[in-house]
């Protein structure tokens, strides 16, 4: 999955929880939290809206790395490359 | 089996309700009602509700007609019910009833199948000529949202009026939200208190618990804070109660009211029914069914009318703490500000530690000072042992 491809996914995700956000005006390097409503649980929503589109579970530990839009790109695409492209991480 | 006639009444759906528009039936004269099944659905200042019927039998004769609204107490139906069944619940704010069936599991779908649409999304496409059916739902769970009829309203050429219909539906939260918060204001003599806890153990507590688990069945630090809430108040009843006339009334079920923010402002804040008796792993699963009903539709009647004491959260929105306006007929409210580390004493060292401020709004009438001192210890104790709740 390209950069384009998972950024376009991210947005998907941040679109589900924060439907009333315009995210054509999301400035990709500042906080989510600076730029939109959200709380612990859309968070949390955020975080289930990756695992079901991309098949990665963020670890609670890694949360730091979903701050910003570009951050979050970054991480998925690492962790998309560790697993071939179809990463599934730590699991119940 | 003797049968007689019984007439379903608007119910009372909160201390600021006065008058709700019956937006349409879901049950027909002829069918037969459970316990529990949702009858209609009611739009009040708080969005569009799900009413529950509370009695065994058969829906005889509709009296009012969708798109009508009246006051409350009103009759809306005749149900024929078996004699044997107890009285159908005229008022629940006043005397609620068990819930049928426990809060669901997890996300559910929509009553009956039907197509999950937020509260405002029902108002804006039943003014602007938006045919919900054609709608593809982009929320949560598929839910059709305020956008998603925006998109469709747009589609059919109405941009003008789109404004105005979100901007009504704030006005009459806003309403709402005024004529409860004055009256408490006004009739409840609140006094405050609060605590600072160390939350480290259950900061550890659960992230071991979530280390290893798919995200969808994590939990998040307010689960704990509202266990402890429900189970500190097994042993001080004196804040699981509603003033009713010039008294006190102890309720015999714990139904913690969880305070949930709406997109585009106002709160609600619907009852998670028997909080004590959820394990968290439950009580997360009702939280997220909860959050999600709320931001997308289908609050139950019974969640609005059987709050025993409300639990507000707004440590998410980076305050230390908050001291909140109870939430009449319920006697107290909990409060609890962000999770942040600070310098904290422990074992004579300056340690930094996870501190949260915990706050406790409490009617002077009901309890006092003294009482509301030993149930927010009874609360911190509790988070103490998060294995335990």
């Amino acid at each position: 999955m390209t950069q384009e491809e998972i950024r376009n996914r991210v947005l998907e995700c941040l679109g589900k929880v924060a439907p009333e956000a315009d995210l054509a005006t999301l400035s990709p390097a500042v906080p989510f939290r600076d730029q939109l409503d959200i709380d612990s649980m859309d968070f949390l929503n955020f975080v289930i809206g990756l695992d079901e589109a991309l098949h990665v579970a963020v670890p609670e530990a890694d949360y730091g790395a979903l701050t910003t839009l570009d951050d979050c790109v970054a991480y998925l695409t690492r962790q998309s490359e560790r697993s071939g492209g179809s990463p599934a991480p730590e699991r119940q | 089996m003797s049968r007689q006639l019984e007439e379903f009444r608007m119910p009372l759906l909160g201390a600021d309700m006065e008058a709700g528009t019956l937006v349409e039936w879901l049950k027909a004269p002829g069918d037969r009602l459970a316990r529990g099944d949702i009858i209609a659905e009611v739009e009040t200042d708080k969005g569009a509700i799900e009413i529950e019927v509370f009695t065994a039998g058969t829906l005889s004769k509709i009296l009012v007609e969708p798109g009508k609204k009246v006051p409350v107490g009103t009759p809306l139906a005749l149900i024929e019910r078996e004699a044997a069944t107890e009285p159908a619940l005229v008022q629940p704010l006043l005397q609620p009833p068990a819930p049928a069936v426990a809060p669901a599991p997890a996300l559910p779908a929509a009553a009956g199948g039907r197509q999950r649409v937020s509260p405002l999304a029902r108002r804006m496409a039943a003014d602007l000529g938006v045919n919900l059916a054609t709608v593809k739902g982009t929320g949560l769970e598929g839910a059709v949202t305020r956008e998603d009829v925006e998109v469709a309203a747009r589609a059919k050429g109405r941009p003008a009026e789109i404004s105005a219909k979100g901007e009504d539906r704030a006005a009459g939260m806003r309403r709402a939200i005024a004529a409860a918060m004055s009256r408490s204001k006004r009739d409840i003599p609140h006094y405050y208190l609060s605590t600072m806890i160390d939350v480290a153990r259950t900061r550890d507590w659960l992230a071991d618990q979530n280390r290893g688990r798919a995200p969808a069945n994590r939990l998040l630090p307010a689960v704990l804070q509202i266990k402890a809430v429900a189970l500190a108040l097994r042993e001080f009843p004196d804040f699981n109660a509603w003033w009713v006339g010039d008294a006190a009334v102890r309720k015999d079920s714990i139904h913690v009211g969880v305070a949930i923010s709406l997109r585009g402002g106002g709160l609600v804040a619907p009852a998670v029914h028997d909080t004590a008796e959820l394990s968290p792993d439950q009580l997360m699963r009702a939280l997220r069914d909860l959050v999600s009903r709320v931001r997308g539709g289908g609050l139950r009647s019974s969640e609005l009318a059987d709050s025993t004491i409300t639990v507000s959260n707004l440590g998410d929105r980076g305050v230390d703490a908050l001291f909140g306006v109870i939430y009449p007929p319920q006697v107290a409210l909990l409060g609890f500000g962000r999770i942040t580390e600070r310098p904290w004493v422990v074992g004579g060292q300056v340690l930094a530690r996870p501190m949260v401020t915990a706050s406790l709004s409490a009617d002077h009438r009901a309890s006092d000072g003294h009482r509301g001192s030993l149930f927010l210890a009874r609360v911190e104790r509790l988070l103490q042992e998060p294995e335990r709740l």
